[in-house]
């Protein structure tokens, strides 16, 4: 009836994760109770779980990047107890079996669940509103991509309580994930969590390519585009080129683990290292959709608080054309141990070496940015300061992984360790949080608190440095990843100091949930009523209203320049009132894909505990699903115009009232911000 | 409501490009008829999902390609493969897109019998490839050459069991589409949709014909 689902899948033996799954439910329950109090289901279901506005859309993937960084942090922190406390005689608190899972879980998470769903948030919060767009091209695709990476986050959720979770770390090296190997429930969770969001990321990058190639407004050329909406369009581009294999290698491994074929396995002809290529021909090309959109953010931050046009706009944008060609040429390097011959492992060595002349190319950009410019050190410039300093760092350590020499003492060390950590943090991370704090008026209508601002962004540097240094040392010192227990007495220290940056980080992320706490209490203090928060906002998105009208446009006007709002602002025209407004055609809401992301949790689950009953009915539902929606003709409405006019003069009314003093001046004027935002606050 | 006729459609799937570069600019229609662009946009967009389902293809190829003579003590494709079969077979994939043809020839006239007709002939010729495929499985897993048997075969089924896969979607989808013609006739949303079936299915007749070179071909040789 349950397939392999029984009572004893229930790890109630096991405190430390009774724990954990007491602890989400208590969170899940608190949330539900709130809800439930303020009387919010039904606002909940219209406005938000059934909406295909890419606005909250966006939101809503980053509040999942959220939870599931509270979870991936939980791992590290457990990782890095138990390898401060292992040494020697004692053998920490997790048993093998249980830290396996999770630094699996850690690593799948962090990259496929917190730095995925941020990209796409803000890909979804910022794009349209820079291109003039009323929406993305597939609205209602763009609400299902979404909950099918909700399905999958919550696929991993459950393994927590329900059965276990793969012990084969993020990559999922068959043989041993294949069956044989790992004969549990584990390595199914991870399989189909990543399958299901993964096909979710698939139609993102279909939906924004066509957005972002097709509804730009009349006037905005490719290169007169904004440089995040460049950096978004390449993302987009890769992703579809490098999702494709990850699907068809996650299938080949559940073939194998479900009928019983031949693709990984060791015998009848197998063989492990096609995975190995395939997996990384999609994973190489994914660490640049995930540091792409976090370059496009810090050379929009860089720009604006630094008062001054992005130097080398040109080359930036072949910088990143270039990256993302390069990018499918160098998957190799994740495994020159392989044994190919010195020819192929040196090609791709020097291919992997040029990626960081175009990288080059743009950290000299922003650096040539903020020359001469007035750098305001409010909090998205000091994160992309951090970058600038920290990055290089850690794609240097990458050129040194880069010579296949090298990499044959230095692989899966906890020199490699350190050096993706350093990557992956100090620049999606970081860009990451960056294009929070600079968005988030955008999105909210109200700006982040800039005093614990600070305070999360330097625990989050001294704690990152003291977390990630001593790795580089531990992998010279010959420490090897993934180690539960050790006797060598030298690392020792090392890792204590390692848990130590760990918990100064964790303080880091308690400091910005207490910043999101004192920003929506003193939200009147921080309210942007003119819609261009930093005063010097240079591209369209500072345009419209903070937060944007559901339209976000009344009118799609053409566009001149690249940094078009900073030209509109110089010719004092930025604030004109439409002569006359319009029908607007807007995508109406749908439930279809809340209920298809619900269904393909249901099958994920029936799949990995082979309820096949439970399999084939979600499976038909789902297809019952998807027909219904595609004969339904009625998806989309127009706005009439006297609606927005309504909206608009309200708008309007609003930014003659405004003080002065915090706007007044820059709805002329434009380079010099009038006050700082830090200061503001302040006062 | 918009009057855009399939003829634009079709340049819509084909030449977007051209119409972008030619000044045609796509919010510009956004104002004026938002239905037409986001049919049109639905076009382009299918046509990306096509050049992914490109390289899903040919990412199962790869795994084909590597496993191809990894017989294990198994059976090779010469002494499985029927290759008068597989050419009937073909056929009839073959022969199902010239009639889908037809589909989009008589979706241009307006003519709504004839789409309903070529499209229940074309339903009927896919099915029929695809009763041949599941024969042909049927019988090599009952002789003990199931995709467990090796790695040669285990890249076949895969190879060939994925595009039969898709053939089986496009059935599903063409009896909805023979259904919704014959409800509610040919809408724009409609014909965007017939459209878009037609590019999937003479997709999945360019692969067959690399599988069908590739595995059966390069197999009997």
């Amino acid at each position: 009836m349950f397939g392999k689902l029984t009572l004893s899948a229930i790890p109630y033996h096991a405190p430390i994760i009774m724990g954990a799954v007491a602890f989400t439910m208590l969170g899940a329950l608190i949330i539900a109770g709130l809800i439930s109090y303020y009387g919010k289901w039904g606002y909940l279901w219209r406005e938000w779980l059934t909406s295909v506005d890419h606005k909250k859309i966006g939101i809503m993937y980053i509040i999942l990047a959220f939870v599931m960084l509270l979870r991936g942090i939980s791992d590290a922190i457990m990782m890095r107890t138990q390898q401060a406390m292992s040494f020697g005689p004692d053998h920490g608190y997790l048993p093998p079996d249980h830290y396996q899972q999770i630094f699996s879980a850690h690593g799948t998470i962090m990259i496929l669940f917190v730095a995925m769903p941020f990209i796409v948030g803000l890909m979804n919060v910022v794009v349209p509103l820079q291109i003039r767009a009323r929406d993305v091209a597939f609205p209602f695709m763009n609400s299902l991509s979404f909950w099918l990476t909700v399905a999958g986050a919550m696929l991993i959720m459950v393994s927590l309580g329900v059965g276990d979770f793969s012990r084969a770390g993020w990559t999922g090296y068959p043989p041993l994930s294949g069956i044989h190997y790992s004969p549990g429930t584990g390595v199914d969770y991870w399989d189909w969590a990543i399958q299901l969001s993964g096909i979710g990321t698939l139609m993102t990058g279909i939906n924004f390519t066509v957005t972002i190639l097709r509804m730009r407004p009349p006037g905005m050329t490719l290169m007169k585009m904004p440089i995040f909406t460049w950096s978004v369009l390449c993302t987009a581009i890769l992703i579809m080129l490098a999702f494709p294999p990850l699907t068809v290698t996650l299938a080949m491994l559940s073939l194998d683990r479900y009928l019983g074929m031949h693709f990984f396995t060791n015998t009848l002809g197998g063989d492990v290292m096609l995975y190995a290529n395939l997996f990384w021909i999609w994973g190489h090309p994914e660490v640049y959709i995930v540091i792409l959109p976090a370059f496009g953010v810090y050379s929009e931050v860089v720009a604006t608080l630094c008062g001054k046009r992005l130097f080398g706009y040109t080359t930036m944008v072949w910088a990143t054309a270039v990256i993302t060609i390069l990018s499918f040429s160098v998957w190799l390097h994740h495994f020159f141990t392989m044994g190919a011959s010195s020819a192929v492992n040196s090609v791709f060595s020097i291919t992997t070496m040029l990626i960081a002349i175009p990288t080059g190319v743009k950290i000299f950009n922003w650096l040539f940015t903020m020359y001469r410019g007035k750098v305001r050190f409010e909090t998205p410039m000091l994160w992309t300061l951090a970058f600038l300093v920290l990055f290089p760092l850690g794609g240097m350590s990458g050129v040194m992984l880069a010579l296949p020499g090298a990499d044959f003492v230095l692989h899966n060390s906890e020199f490699l360790v350190a050096h993706f950590h350093n990557v992956l943090i100090t620049g999606t991370l970081f860009g990451m949080f960056a294009g929070y704090s600079y968005w988030f008026p955008k999105a909210f209508g109200f700006g982040l608190d800039e005093k614990w601002g600070r305070r999360a962004f330097w625990a989050w540097i001294i704690g990152f440095v003291m977390a990630f240094a001593p790795l580089y040392v531990l992998g010279f010192l010959g420490m090897t990843r993934r180690l539960n227990h050790y006797t060598n007495p030298a690392w020792h220290p090392w890792l204590e100091i390692a848990f130590v940056g760990t918990m100064v980080v964790v303080l880091g992320i308690v400091f910005q949930i207490v910043q999101l706490v004192v920003s929506v209490r003193n939200r009147e203090r921080t309210r942007d009523v003119t819609g261009d928060y930093w005063q010097n906002g240079r591209t369209l998105e500072w345009a419209t209203a903070s937060p944007a009208p559901f339209y976000n446009f009344a009118t799609i006007d053409p566009v001149h320049e690249i940094d078009e709002f900073m030209y509109l602002k110089e010719k004092g025209i930025a604030y004109k009132e439409p002569k006359q407004y319009r029908d607007i055609h807007m995508p109406r809401n749908t439930p279809a894909g809340f209920v298809l992301g619900g269904l393909s949790f249901v099958l994920g689950f029936g799949l990995i505990w082979h309820i096949w009953w439970l399999v084939v009915l979600s499976a038909l539902a789902t297809l019952v699903t998807v027909i219904v929606r595609a004969m339904n003709d009625d998806v989309d409405y127009y706005v009439p115009a006297a609606e927005v006019q309504q909206i608009e003069e309200a708008r309007f009314k609003q930014l003659k009232e405004t003080d002065p003093l915090l706007s007044g001046q820059a709805l002329q004027h434009t380079h010099t911000p009038v006050i700082l935002v830090h200061e503001a606050q302040q006062s | 409501m918009t009057t855009k006729t399939v003829a634009d459609l079709s340049v819509a799937a084909g030449y977007s490009v051209k119409e972008h570069a030619a000044g045609h600019s796509a919010s510009q229609e956004h104002e004026d008829h938002g239905h037409a662009a986001a049919i049109s946009r639905t076009v382009d967009g299918f046509w990306l999902y096509i050049m992914t389902d490109c390289i899903l293809f040919a990412t199962v190829f790869t795994g084909f390609a590597v496993m191809s003579h990894r017989y294990a003590g198994g059976p090779t494709g010469k002494e499985l493969f029927d290759l008068p079969y597989l050419f009937g077979e073909t056929m009839f994939l073959l022969v199902s897109s010239v009639t889908y043809g037809f589909v989009v020839l008589a979706m241009n006239r307006m003519n709504k019998g004839g789409v309903v007709g070529w499209l229940m002939v074309t339903f009927l010729l896919g099915l029929g490839f695809i009763s041949m495929e599941v024969n042909e499985f049927y019988h090599m897993v009952a002789a003990g050459n199931g995709p467990d048997r090796s790695g040669f075969l285990t890249g076949f089924f895969t190879l060939v069991g994925t595009h039969g896969a898709h053939v089986t979607l496009g059935l599903v989808w063409m009896a909805t589409m023979i259904f919704m013609v014959m409800k509610k006739g040919l809408t724009p949303q409609n014909q965007s949709r017939l459209i878009r079936l037609s590019m999937f299915w003479h997709f999945l007749d360019v692969v067959w014909i690399g599988v069908f070179t590739i595995v059966y071909l390069r197999g009997v040789m």
